[in-house]
């Protein structure tokens, strides 16, 4: 058997430590070995965006990152973005906006959704748009997800969206 | 079988451990999903912690690092011509990880960065020192083995360098077909142009009668109709769930036209 290697990184915010097998990848490590089932395996193969997390505030896709990469670096999660009880106005505005139905695709909307509002906090429809390009919903019809997204841009801004 | 990690210091490092059956990590977006798929073809992941993601003008052209992204590509102002083509591959994550490298050996429908390179008359420089043109490059890419350090553009102005990628699904959508043309004079009579066609082959591929069929003409329904008539010779079509054979030959003049009369994308 090849040896695992041993892994540490912070995942939202917390030390991570654990060993990874040969290969690994970073959806399987962050769900099997840190337990943060958050970000979804939909396809392994980088079509459904399901499985995106934020590592150094960009958005990847988790199952196409070789675990071992992450040496050091922040990931950030669904997992990571409540406050406590506290939703993130972009957890919340999906919820009333009924931008999750199944819920499969929403945990790698709200990443790629973050990503673009950390860079780009009053966004327009088309940069919506483009940021979720690489996330299919089988569900939505994603004009709920675009709309959520700007509703929550323009909360976090004080605006009435 | 078991899978092994190789990680190398330096490029110099992993140019010396790659072999038959091993395979270099670039942004991993393609070798990533071969591993996800138990792909057998390799045993042993060679990884650099030492990458080069650098692109700056050198000479008479640009110098873009084998490991620059698709999103290093578009923040660079040197790379300006090609943010046509770097903006239209995957989603914003994809294009975080997916390198400059990598596009040089993805299968169709990919490689629509190697398809613009080839139009471009870039130059693959290798980590052993070795440059060749990319025509070279690829026609012999299945089997090359060695590690890729480089890609040498040589300047083009914005208005010379026309791109479109055909794509079946809207927004996005991986290429139907994408078509690269260096287009030098194309206010006026056309000089040595390079035409370009992506998915049209095994490999990213020249259609060279059309480059012929255009030199000393212009940009006009007139001055393209030849070029429209042979732009399939000499390229390989196949048959995959996005078109067939058929249907590619039918509408490659189609989109050409656009492409050089400038009419929509
Ligand atoms: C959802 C999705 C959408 C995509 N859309 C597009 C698209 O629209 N257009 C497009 O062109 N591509 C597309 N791709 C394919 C792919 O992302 C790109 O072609 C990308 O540039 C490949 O680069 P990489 O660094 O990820 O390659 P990797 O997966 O790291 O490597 C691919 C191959 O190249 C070899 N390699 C990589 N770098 C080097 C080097 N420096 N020297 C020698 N060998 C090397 C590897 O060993 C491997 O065999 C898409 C992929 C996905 C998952
Ligand atoms: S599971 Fe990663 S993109 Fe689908
Ligand atoms: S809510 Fe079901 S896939 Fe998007």
């Amino acid at each position: 058997m090849m040896p695992k290697t041993p892994l540490s990184f912070t995942l939202n915010g917390s030390e991570t430590a654990l060993f990874v097998d040969p290969g690994a990848n970073l959806l399987d490590t962050l769900r099997r070995g840190a337990g943060d089932l958050t970000p979804k395996l939909g396809c392994a193969q980088g079509t459904c965006g399901a499985c995106t997390v934020l590592i150094d505030g960009e958005p990847h896709l988790s199952c196409l990152t070789l675990a071992e990469t992450v040496e050091g670096r922040d990931i950030a999660t669904t997992g990571g973005l409540a406050d406590g009880p506290d939703l993130h106005p972009l957890q919340q505005a999906f919820m009333e906006g009924f931008a999750a139905q199944c819920g499969f695709c929403t945990a790698g909307m709200l990443m790629a959704a973050k990503a673009l509002l950390d860079r780009r906090p009053n966004p327009s429809r088309d940069e919506v748009i483009e940021a979720i390009g690489g996330n299919l919903c089988r569900c939505t019809g994603y004009e709920p997800i675009v709309d959520a997204i700007l509703t929550a841009a323009a909360r976090m801004q004080g605006r009435s969206a | 079988m078991s899978l092994t990690v190789n990680t190398v210091a330096t490029l110099r490092d992993a140019a010396y451990a790659l072999n038959d059956r091993a395979r270099y990590l670039g942004g991993g977006t393609l070798l990533m999903r071969a591993v996800n798929y138990g792909d057998q073809a390799f045993d042993t992941i060679v990884r650099s912690r030492e990458t080069d993601r650098t692109i700056r003008s050198e000479g008479q052209g640009i110098r873009i690092g084998a490991g620059a992204t698709m999103t290093d590509l578009l923040a660079s102002r040197d790379a300006e011509a090609l943010h046509p083509v770097a903006r239209v591959i995957g989603g914003p994550a994809v294009r975080n990880m997916a390198t400059v490298g990598g596009n040089l050996f993805a299968a169709p429908p990919y490689g629509d960065l190697a398809t613009a390179f080839l139009a471009l008359d870039a130059t693959v420089q290798m980590a052993d020192g070795q440059s060749m043109p990319m025509e070279s490059f690829l026609s012999a890419r299945a089997r090359s083995r060695g590690l890729v350090a480089a890609v040498m553009v040589p300047r083009t102005g914005p208005q010379e360098f026309r791109f479109a990628k055909v794509t079946r699904i809207k927004p996005k959508g991986v290429s139907m077909m994408s078509i690269a043309a260096r287009l030098p004079g194309a206010g006026g009579s056309l000089g040595d142009v390079r035409l370009a066609f992506g998915t049209m082959g095994p490999m990213p591929l020249r259609a060279k009668a059309a480059e012929q069929a255009l030199r000393g003409r212009s940009l006009t329904e007139d001055g393209i109709r030849e070029a429209l008539r042979v732009c399939c010779d000499g390229l390989q079509p196949g048959t995959d769930e996005l078109a067939s054979e058929w249907y590619r030959r039918e509408v490659a003049p189609v989109h050409l036209k656009r492409l050089l009369l400038g009419r929509g994308r």
